[in-house]
């Protein structure tokens, strides 16, 4: 007879503390149904890279792999390749950004360039400053790396500066190390919204206050739906903001090319730590970007992406505005991919998503953008990916998954809101899903 | 032989089903089946008629794989499956169905009813709860009444937990199954068809640390504590095996089935449910006995897909 049972894997005991909430999630196996064509899924955040003219594309690469093949092949750089530095600054004027190419490092996404930062500032315990919801992925990295994460209120009109003010002013009164504030001031995901200017400058007068670094995160801030570019936080202070800028929205998300644009002492310590990272980003996406940037229309193709997804979030918005039930508040984007719905109160989208897959349809509950608990009553809707016509089925769908769990809380009252539980990262979709 | 398992499908088990079928895929390659794995799609029955394969073994859990329509459709087609007949899923996959069956030969099944949404609404919801807990008692076990994985399953402790454990449960199935809950020791007692008949795998006695094996626990490697075979007195574990056996039997269960059974503090044995198309991922439980056992996973299934030519349909 057995004295010690089997637990199916020999290092559970061997695991970093950190490794104990990386678990499966019930709610991220919801979503391996959202790939199926039947569902209408509004949880990815996948770019339409359909939009590209791939044939275009595939000469252009071909055509880069014929005569610098040796180079794309080859290790290269861990800052990343110069000619490319130098692009990547024509691309950051759009959003105001004067800088020296010396100054940026090219990343793995700019989701690479969110690890080195925290990595580089962050011990243990130290805080981060988020907005209220933060994006998924950068919950994820402060977690990783045992970070204390702090939510700040935001309303429409983005961070509030105030509340910024009196959250720093109070943890600093507790004995805490604040490190970073990261923000995504432009079409922000979750959320939708966009700081106006002078909001962006309170937060940047609260954040040289107290000697804040700001972490700038500004993946779709070329995706306005005015053809507007919103100016970078960065492009006022160039000493304590630090910049994320990505390709994945612009171009497409599979070459995994992304940059941080950092003060020179960030900077040298960013490309040590990108170099024991990943010795250095990959020179084929780099070469393949830096030929696309050279020889097709990029602006262009920019364009095609903010008019795709602007008919694409008006379908989202028209048909809310027609189908969901009384109650029901959300978002207005005027760029990138997302709105933020506020349901009927008492509704938990947690506890509502089997319900959505059985109707076939998908969206990521609100908690996943939180780590405190908050978010319950909200959800975010994504509409980059699914065509107008799907996105208008999808909304029909959800409105009437609402009105089912109306009819539930109608009938079992407020006692019937879910218990408290432990937030998980794993309760959001994996980058794949659509 | 040519084989197609089917897996994926559409229902809240998707996931763990594609593990299923890629593990189950696996095993059968590694002794030279010529191996498919399939979702299932509106191009599926071209698929079959184009493919013309020996045999489907159909590895889709939740509803469609296991309440027996898809194998409706394979009977329909005339093709050779591995697993239980449509009626016989009808039957399993209906926990309050198959409880009724199973306690009607003598096994111990946990009192409890199954409600859908309607009547609570239409009979008021704090009188039929009350009504409810007045039969079955606290702690009770709250859980859909077709589906697996332990999804939308909550045990409640205090009267005030049951609205939320209600709308969890509704949240995967138009009913929710109440019943009293049994505390003890959880096994998992697996059951293949051979040759010789019915023979039982050794045990699984399941330790979740957290003491509920719901979904987390049971996908998460490392978390749960598992004894192969169980650490059970033998008179136990032989009212175990019987009882295994009288409950395939009796829901006329074709070729494997697993019964999820708990043994209380009394070594009183208790029937929960059974699954037709019991879990093959990494940290399933069907797996686990089969590996204890003198065979495996792929000798197992190659018998029953010998079998399954053998009858035809």
């Amino acid at each position: 007879m057995q004295q010690d049972g089997s637990r199916l894997d020999p290092w559970i005991s061997r695991y970093a503390a950190r490794a104990s909430s990386m678990t499966a999630s019930e709610i991220r196996s919801l979503f391996a149904v959202a790939s199926r064509p039947e569902v209408v899924s509004l949880a990815g955040g996948m770019p339409y890279v359909q939009a590209l003219d791939l044939d275009m594309l595939a000469d252009g690469f071909a055509k880069m792999i014929r005569e610098r093949g040796a180079t794309a092949l080859q290790y290269g750089s861990g800052q990343g390749d110069p000619f490319l530095r130098e692009q990547i600054l024509e691309v950051m004027a759009e959003v105001g950004i004067s800088a020296n190419a010396d100054d940026v490092v090219v990343t793995t996404g700019s989701q690479m360039a969110l690890d080195l930062v925290v990595r580089v500032f962050c011990d243990p315990g130290d805080v981060v400053l988020v907005e209220s919801p933060s994006y998924v992925g950068a919950l994820g990295v402060f977690r990783a790396y045992e970070c204390e994460v702090v939510h700040v209120p935001m309303e429409e009109q983005g961070l509030n500066p105030i509340a910024l003010e009196e959250t720093v002013n109070r943890l600093v009164k507790e004995g805490k190390k604040i490190k970073l504030l990261y923000t995504i001031p432009s079409y922000h995901n979750p959320a939708g919204i966009t700081q106006p200017p002078e909001r962006r400058q309170q937060v940047l007068d609260v954040a040289r206050r107290h000697q804040l670094a700001v972490l700038e995160d500004d993946p779709y801030g070329l995706l306005g739906f005015d053809g507007k570019v919103p100016r970078a936080m960065r492009a006022d202070e160039p000493n304590q903001v630090l910049y994320l800028g990505s390709f994945s929205k612009t171009i497409a998300s599979g070459l995994r090319v992304g940059w941080v644009l950092a003060p020179h002492g960030v900077r040298e310590k960013l490309v040590l730590a990108a170099e024991s990272a990943v010795l250095c980003p990959s020179n084929f996406s780099q070469l393949a970007v830096s030929d696309y940037l050279q020889n097709q229309p990029w602006r262009e193709q920019i364009a095609v992406f903010r008019d795709t997804y602007k008919l694409r979030r008006d379908a989202l918005l028209d048909t809310m505005k027609l189908l969901m039930p009384a109650g029901t508040t959300w978002t207005v984007p005027t760029g990138g991919f997302y709105s933020w719905v506020t349901l009927p109160e008492g509704i938990d989208s947690r506890a509502m998503l089997p319900r959505a897959v059985n109707s076939l349809v998908a969206y990521v509950p609100g908690t996943g953008f939180y780590v405190d608990g908050q978010g319950k009553g909200e959800l975010r809707l994504s509409y980059c990916y699914p065509t107008p016509d799907r996105i208008v089925e999808g909304v029909r769908r959800l409105a009437g998954v609402v009105e089912q769990e109306l009819d539930l809380l109608a009938t079992f009252g407020p006692d019937a809101l879910p218990h408290t539980e432990m937030p998980n990262f794993a309760n959001t979709p994996a980058p794949n899903v659509r | 032989m040519q084989v197609v398992i089917l897996a994926g499908g559409l229902s809240h088990e998707r996931d763990v089903s594609e593990k299923s079928g890629r593990r189950l895929a696996e095993a059968l390659r590694d002794i030279g089946h010529d191996v498919v794995v399939r979702d299932t799609d509106a191009d599926l029955l071209k698929f079959l008629a184009d493919t013309k394969p020996d045999v489907v073994i159909p590895m889709l859990h939740g509803a469609a794989g296991e309440d027996g329509t898809l194998r409706d459709v394979l009977t329909s087609l005339d093709l050779p499956y591995v697993g239980s007949g449509p009626d016989a899923c009808r039957v399993a996959f209906d926990k309050p169905v198959a409880k009724s069956l199973v306690a009607a030969k003598g096994i111990n099944v946990p009192s409890g009813v199954a409600l859908p949404h309607t009547t609570f609404r239409d009979l008021g919801a704090d009188a039929v709860m009350k009504a409810v807990l007045n039969q079955v008692g606290l702690p009770a076990m709250v859980k859909p009444a077709r589906g697996g994985s332990a999804q939308g399953a909550t045990i409640v402790t205090e009267a005030n937990q049951l609205p939320s454990a209600l709308v969890g449960a509704f949240a995967y199935s138009e009913v929710a199954l109440i019943e009293k809950f049994i505390e003890g020791t959880e096994v998992a007692v697996s059951v293949i068809e051979t040759e010789d008949g019915l023979k039982v795998l050794p045990i699984v006695e399941i330790l979740p640390d957290s003491g509920f094996y719901d979904f987390h626990h049971r996908y998460t490697a490392g978390i749960t504590e598992f004894f192969c075979p169980a650490r059970l007195d033998a008179a136990i574990v032989k009212t175990l095996e019987d009882a295994a056996k009288v409950i395939h039997s009796t829901l006329h269960l074709r070729d494997f089935s697993r019964s999820d059974l708990i043994v209380d503090k009394q070594g009183e044995v208790w029937f929960i449910e059974v699954n037709v198309a019991p879990g093959l991922t990494e940290t399933s439980l069907f797996p686990q006995s089969a590996q204890a056992s003198d065979t495996d996973l792929g000798a197992i299934f190659d018998t029953l897909i010998k079998m399954a030519v053998k009858r035809g349909k």
